[in-house]
């Protein structure tokens, strides 16, 4: 589990411009052919056997979450219990990767899922603003890892990114890591603040420099989550990290993501971008909620040959 | 007191090649009369290698002339116009002789040469926008597209208008940036010697016109089948010398303007045709998209 | 476990091929006056899809008299009039587009995401575009009444068939002239159903004429002394051969002919967009296209990590039926041209230059090609200055600007080129200096109707598209000739 920064990368991270110096040395982004690209895998037609196994892939990649103000131990414990058994008409649906909740809501998590496979995500570091001293974060990451969070999504400090602070963001990371212990770590960057996608791709070497185990597009609380083209993107920078590195790192696109069409876009993106290494949850999550609806609707079609509808979902 | 009439110093007429002025490599002249049978000069006689000669000229000349600002290309053509007024006289005479005309018809003709080159210096840096432009593509695009010189550009010289014709075929091809290699009228070839002479004190770079005087059709053809010629003007050859110098420039599809079937009144207003015949259209592509990856539209 | 996509393929249901197709010449269709018929075949399984009626002299001279007709009446229309007809027709295409993109990769062996996304969508928009101009001649820039010319004998290729034909029919009626066009021997299909097309609009009988045929019915149209005008998209030698056929006359000419574009990559090229660039630019259509990037020109110091990059997605194309939708690489459209390709690519590896296929399986039947790279090419190499035509990428490598710019001018073609870096300055720079009629920045292989389109040097006369693509059939605006 590494948690020092690889030998590699020793001399980028020795300071604010040696870091600046690296990250800003990694190729450009040309906005156009970047979203060209997606839109251009968006047109795979994906039908019959390969839509089924896309349908359950999709189901076991999710981390379903519930990241309101008004989130209550009920609410958790149904999105627990929807997590384990996502259909209960049929046993063969498979379960859902995680739950990620609030860092209170854990200890609840934890029980509603327990005796499952079901992993328990916690967000912390001051989520979703991130706006908070260094010890808070840490605090709020060490009662989620307390109260047994299988992986942490952390935020990264956008302002201190933006004003050119790499090392601190850097350093924060790190610091995030080492008190996430033996939980996975995921590093949101929050795609739609950091604006472009030169510094999408900077924001994902960063975080895989110092130690991410996830990089992940957004919290869902901004305008711009998940797209296409930013998750595209951040499949070519961990194909390339573990290129260089050897080191494979996990993506995870969170917000917006509603559809199972979408979702099989998503599919498709990895399976002919990072490649099929990735196509497995250990490697690609989906941050979402109202997906799973959606996907287990598409699944019944498959198998009934008739058109679901919501009454034939569980709301929870 | 006696008075012996003074001899004049006759002028050892030369072509106007690379910025220098030879004689032909062959050692051949040829004899220029006027239009009644009169004896005026020797010409040279140029031969393929000296048509070989200028096109070297012409295409080392072709980097600069064709990169130099389009504000430049106009000064220096204002230039040529400047020091033709200066030498009208001498214009006047050599028309006058070469065509027949009485000096007031020959001083008409110089005069509309000479506001020719103004009218052409002006151009250079105005047919780039007549011309060229933003393409309004449907997609996240900058399309541009802008007028570039064909190259180096064969220009057979009218016949007949051994001055404004003259002009009026050589001035369209450089103000857009190619060079030339000017075949001369056959029979009145003068006062396109002279213009070397003027050219090469006008500060048009050496190479950018070349001018060439002898049998039009030994000239022209190696030049229409030479492979480093990009374009040829056909306007001094007859039908089937026409024909068979566009059958040659095929060899490199060479860009070909055909002769008129009528002799052209060089005195009207000559439009952009000529700027525009040896002009290519180069269109560049760039995204554009949005400013960052928040504002895009999927 | 991989993620294998199930076939997806488009339904030929929406197209009726007819067994058999005449010359559609003065709003009829008819045989052929010696009664030749050819049979044209699908590129990827070698089905024969229809017979056709095979155009010779007597045929091109009924239909220049056709034309020559309807010309009277068509020319003199107001602009207006001829703009709602192309109109429709540009309506009538989208309507139908489904119907023509399958089918169009039925008779060419092209991808069905190629035909639908980028065929035919663009076919449309010319129609658009030029329906537009047809009543604002003079607001051209070629005088207040620029004229139209005659009869247009226009010939065509097999690479994008509907498309080619629009480039050329759609300005030519814009600007009042009539047509007898002439699709390429493989793919004769797409043009006889837009003569259906034109049925269906009303178009006066006579204006647009087509002819299926050989080269030998194409020469007999650009060498009839009736045609006022020539145009021709195609092979280089075939368009030298027009240059000297109508030398002489009083045709106007345009042409559209080979290349051989260089793709320059620098070092601080956006790497992945430049990948997806280089992809585009010599694997779209098999590489059958007269603008493809087919030398890729990169700089020394990231060449092994371009190519490492472009190898690996190259192993990600999708290889086999037209068809599907999931298709990247059709069929090569004729046995013909496969066997050039195959031919150039042994010599490649013949002259020393090292050849790398993606790992793909050839279908059975049809017409097959995988995509290929050279490395270790100069220019010097054969495969580094012929035009291939074909999924075959020649890469060189380069040190300095100056010398990319050098190389990629270092042939007698000069239709496109490709600048890969993210300094602006020097895309400006270079672009100013390569002797390209097309030359995309950042991108490649864009097309737009309002874009003019044409070569420099060897690869052509002319423009097509956008208002520099209607100098080709308007009479000059003063009195001498030009072409």
């Amino acid at each position: 589990m590494p948690t020092a920064p690889a030998p590699a990368f020793a001399d980028a991270v020795a300071s604010d411009r040696s870091l600046r110096r690296f990250l800003h040395g990694l190729p450009g982004v040309d906005t156009v052919g970047l979203e060209a690209r997606a839109a251009s895998l968006g047109t795979r037609s994906i039908k019959t056997t390969a839509k089924a196994y896309a349908i359950d892939l999709a189901i076991s990649m999710i981390d379903l979450t519930t990241l309101e103000g008004a989130d209550t131990a009920g609410k958790v414990r149904a999105l627990g219990a929807k997590a384990v058994h996502p259909d209960p008409t049929d046993r063969t649906t498979p379960r859902t990767a995680a739950v990620c909740v609030y860092p209170d809501m854990v200890a609840t998590a934890k029980e509603a899922v327990a005796g499952s496979d079901v992993k328990v995500a916690s967000v912390a570091t001051a989520f979703p603003a991130g706006r908070a001293a260094l010890e808070v974060k840490l605090g709020d990451v060490r009662e989620a890892v307390a109260a047994g969070a299988d992986e942490i999504d952390m935020v990264i400090d956008r302002g201190a990114f933006l004003a050119g602070h790499y090392l601190k963001v850097y350093e924060e990371i790190v610091a995030v890591k080492e008190a996430s212990g033996a939980a996975r770590l995921k590093v949101i960057f929050e795609t739609g603040e950091l604006s472009t996608y030169d510094n999408i791709r900077r924001a994902s070497w960063l975080g895989m420099m110092a130690g991410a185990d996830f990089i992940k597009t957004s919290t869902g609380k901004v305008g711009v989550n998940a797209t296409p083209a930013n998750t595209l993107l951040m499949l070519e920078a961990v194909r390339d990290f573990r290129a260089q590195t050897g080191v494979q790192v996990g993506v995870k696109p969170a917000g917006g993501i509603r559809t199972t069409k979408d979702a099989i876009k998503f599919l498709v993106l990895v399976n002919e971008t990072a490649g099929s290494d990735w196509l497995d949850n250990h490697w690609f999550r989906f941050g979402a909620s109202s997906l799973l609806n959606d996907l287990l609707m598409q699944r019944q079609k498959l198998s009934t040959g008739r058109y679901s509808g919501p009454d034939y979902v569980t709301v929870d | 007191m006696s008075t012996v009439e003074r001899l004049t110093v006759l002028k050892t007429y030369k072509l106007y090649v690379g910025g220098k002025f030879p004689r032909s490599e062959s050692g051949r002249v040829y004899e220029v009369s006027d239009s009644k049978g009169k004896w005026l000069a020797n010409a040279p006689l140029s031969s393929r290698k000296d048509a070989r000669d200028a096109v070297v000229a012409a295409r080392k000349a072709f980097g600069g002339w064709a990169g130099a600002t389009a504000y430049n290309r106009g000064q220096v053509l204002y230039r040529v116009a400047e020091m033709l007024e200066g030498r009208r006289d001498q214009f006047v005479r050599e028309v006058a002789d070469a065509e027949g005309l009485s000096k007031s018809k020959a001083a008409a003709v110089v005069d509309a040469a000479i506001d020719r080159w103004v009218w052409y210096a002006g151009w250079t840096d105005k047919i780039g926008q007549v011309v060229g432009g933003a393409n309004p593509v449907a997609g996240p695009f900058f399309n541009l597209s802008t007028p570039e010189p064909t190259g180096v550009v064969a220009v057979l010289a009218p016949q007949k208008s051994s001055f404004l014709g003259l002009v009026s075929v050589i001035a369209p091809v450089i103000a857009t940036g190619n060079t030339a290699v000017v075949i001369a009228s056959e029979t009145s070839p003068l006062p396109a010697l002279s213009l070397g002479e003027v050219l090469a004190t006008s500060d048009v770079p050496g190479g950018v016109v070349n001018v060439l005087s002898g049998r039009t059709a030994e000239i022209a053809a190696p030049l229409a089948a030479h492979q480093d010629v990009n374009a040829i003007d056909l306007t001094g050859a007859d039908a089937d010398l026409a024909r068979d110098l566009e059958i040659a420039a095929a060899d490199n599809l060479k860009r070909v303007r055909r002769p008129q079937a009528v002799d052209t009144d060089w005195t009207t207003d000559p439009g952009t045709d000529r700027l525009t015949s040896f002009l290519e259209t180069k269109t560049v592509w760039h995204p554009t998209g949005s400013l960052g990856a928040s504002g895009s539209s999927y | 476990m991989t993620f294998e996509y199930a076939p997806a393929p488009e339904s030929r249901s929406v197209v009726d091929i007819a067994p058999s197709y005449g010359l559609f010449i003065d709003g009829e269709f008819a045989e052929a006056a010696d009664g030749k018929v050819f049979k044209t075949v699908s590129p990827s399984t070698e089905e024969v899809l229809s017979e056709i009626a095979q155009a010779g002299e007597a045929d091109v001279d009924r239909a220049v008299k056709a034309a020559r007709k309807a010309f009277e009446k068509w020319s003199a229309l107001p602009g207006a009039e001829r703009a709602k007809y192309l109109f429709r027709i540009a309506r009538i295409i989208q309507e139908r587009s489904r119907e023509l993109a399958v089918l169009e990769t039925l008779d060419n062996g092209k991808p069905i995401r190629e035909t639908r996304d980028a065929d035919l969508p663009l076919v449309a928009a010319h129609f658009f575009y030029y329906a537009g101009w047809a009543d604002k001649l003079g607001h051209a820039g070629f005088g207040p009444n620029p004229a139209p010319l005659g009869v247009a004998g226009q010939v065509i290729p097999w690479n994008f068939p509907l498309l080619m034909l629009a480039w050329k029919i759609a300005p030519a009626l814009a600007t009042g002239n009539t047509v007898v066009l002439k699709p390429a021997e493989t793919t004769p299909l797409s043009a006889l159903f837009f003569a259906d097309i034109c049925r269906q609009a009303g178009l006066p009988r006579g204006v647009v004429n087509i002819l299926p045929g050989y080269g030998d019915a194409g020469a007999a149209l650009t060498a009839h002394p009736d045609v006022n005008k020539v145009a021709f998209t195609g092979s280089t030698a075939v368009g030298k051969a027009i240059a000297r056929q109508v030398a002489g006359t009083d045709k106007k000419v345009t042409l559209e002919l080979g290349g051989k574009g260089a793709n320059i990559v620098f070092d601080d090229a956006p790497v992945d967009q430049a990948v997806e660039g280089i992809v585009t630019g010599i694997f779209f259509n098999q590489g059958q296209v007269c603008c493809a990037g087919s030398r890729l020109l990169v700089q020394e110091s990231v060449a092994d990590e371009v190519l490492d990059a472009l190898k690996r997605r190259l192993t990600t194309l999708r290889l086999g039926d037209p068809l599907d939708k999931n298709t990247d690489i059709g069929a090569i459209n004729s046995a013909e041209q496969l066997a050039r390709i195959k031919a150039l690519a042994d010599t490649g590896e013949a002259e020393g230059a090292e050849r790398w296929s993606a790992p793909c399986e050839l279908p059975d039947s049809g017409y097959w090609f995988a995509p290929t790279l050279f490395t270790n090419v100069t220019q010097a190499h054969t495969i580094a200055r012929d035009e291939i035509f074909g999924p075959v990428l020649s890469v060189l490598t380069f040190r300095t600007p100056e010398e990319a710019v050098a190389k990629a001018n270092n042939t007698q073609y000069g239709l496109s080129a490709g600048i890969w870096t993210e300094k602006g300055s020097r895309i400006l720079a270079v672009a100013n200096k390569l002797r390209a009629g097309v030359v995309w920045a950042n991108t490649f292989n864009k097309f737009d109707p309002t874009s003019p389109f044409g070569g420099y040097k060897e690869s052509g006369h002319g423009r097509e598209g956008g208002r520099h693509g209607l100098e080709a059939y308007l009479a000059p605006s003063s009195p001498e000739g030009t072409r």
